[in-house]
């Protein structure tokens, strides 16, 4: 998992985007791994602080739009834990911006592959930069 | 039920920065449901501990648990052998939880991950409200049940202060409500509005002797 970028896709909205993205043959970055999860809001903080300590460079957690989570509030749910491990990272004086929550549909594979590339080129120019 | 709070994280790093070797022991009782010493906030702290000891190049092994009660010998002696493997215990329970635990294995340094703040109730998700000074002398039934000596910011015994504003908000803190507002609402729903008007004299603080010992009465 060194290096890599953990992307947290709810099965109902994420996921489906990401696997148009893979049909449409869009391309995305190869350090992104995808799990998928029967909700946003089924990530807890300390999985994506899990995913820190196995060595991913950042994590994304992906639900439903706004208003349209299948299970009504997974997705701010997810909003609201992502916002807490932000300030449990910086606590750990790691970098708390990287850990980000995106509302995707699922059929907005462009917009899956733009917040995937978005991340992934802010870490590298944030590795660059050091 | 005891409210806590997390100490902050400079605090916890600066407590087990000579040790390799850490238990994080929490409690399933109080500081469960006040979010700050149960078994999510243990991984969450043990898993904090680990990146920003790991991040400064100096690792730390933490071992994890969680006691049903901390506060009881009984429960805390099951964890003896993980307190054996560790240099220290990070306790996230509430001071008496700590102290059984220090006094049970007094060759370990035990050290609090919580800052214990008041007995208290929640208010709603997330929000813990005092209710419980434990003066040890109750006049709970002079009061409705509402206590103003830890709701009314001044602590008075004999209210309102006459400086109550409107609405029935407190003087100092205009988002508290008046407690002896609070008071004369109940008393006259109960039909006892005449207490209010019965002098309650001091307090008796002797009742409290430190430290506290209560014997319950042989059954």
């Amino acid at each position: 998992m060194k290096g890599r970028v953990i992307a947290f896709c709810c099965e109902h909205s994420a996921y489906p985007a990401a696997d148009l993205a893979g049909r449409l043959r869009l391309h995305y970055s190869e350090s992104l791994r995808i799990i998928r999860v029967p909700c946003a809001g089924r990530v807890d903080v300390i999985h994506m602080l899990k995913a820190f300590e196995k060595g991913a460079r950042a994590v994304l957690v992906l639900g439903c739009e706004d208003g349209a989570c299948h299970h009504i509030t997974g997705n701010t749910r997810a909003r609201e834990r992502v916002e807490q491990c932000q300030v449990l990272l910086d606590e750990a004086r790691l970098d708390g911006r990287s850990v980000a929550m995106h509302n995707i549909s699922p059929n907005a594979p462009q917009k899956f592959v733009r917040i995937a590339d978005e991340l992934v080129n802010a870490k590298e120019q944030s590795r660059e930069a050091i | 039920m005891i409210i806590a709070e997390r100490k902050p994280m400079e605090e916890i790093e600066e407590s087990v920065a000579e040790y390799k070797k850490v238990l994080v022991a929490g409690c399933g009782t109080c500081v469960t449901v006040c979010w700050a010493g149960g078994e999510k906030e243990v991984g969450i702290l043990a898993s904090q501990l680990r990146l920003a000891r790991g991040a400064a190049g100096n690792e730390i092994v933490t071992l994890e648990t969680t006691v049903e009660r901390q506060c009881e010998k009984e429960m805390v002696t099951e964890i003896k052998d993980k307190v054996a493997e560790a240099d220290a215990v990070l306790s996230l329970a509430c001071g008496s939880g700590v102290q059984t635990m220090a006094e049970l294995f007094d060759d370990k340094p035990v050290l609090p991950a919580v800052n214990t703040t008041f007995i208290g109730m929640p208010e709603r998700e997330g929000l813990w409200v005092e209710m419980c000074g434990a003066c040890g002398d109750c006049f709970l039934d002079r009061t409705g049940g509402v206590c103003p000596m830890v709701r009314c910011a001044k602590g008075l015994l004999n209210g309102p202060c006459g400086g109550t504003r409107k609405g029935g908000m407190c003087e100092i803190d205009p988002d508290k409500d008046c407690a002896w507002v609070l008071v004369h609402r109940r008393l006259e729903k109960q039909g006892r509005l005449d207490l209010m008007r019965e002098y309650v004299t001091p307090k008796n603080f002797r009742a409290v002797r430190r430290p506290g010992k209560v014997q319950a009465a042989k059954a």
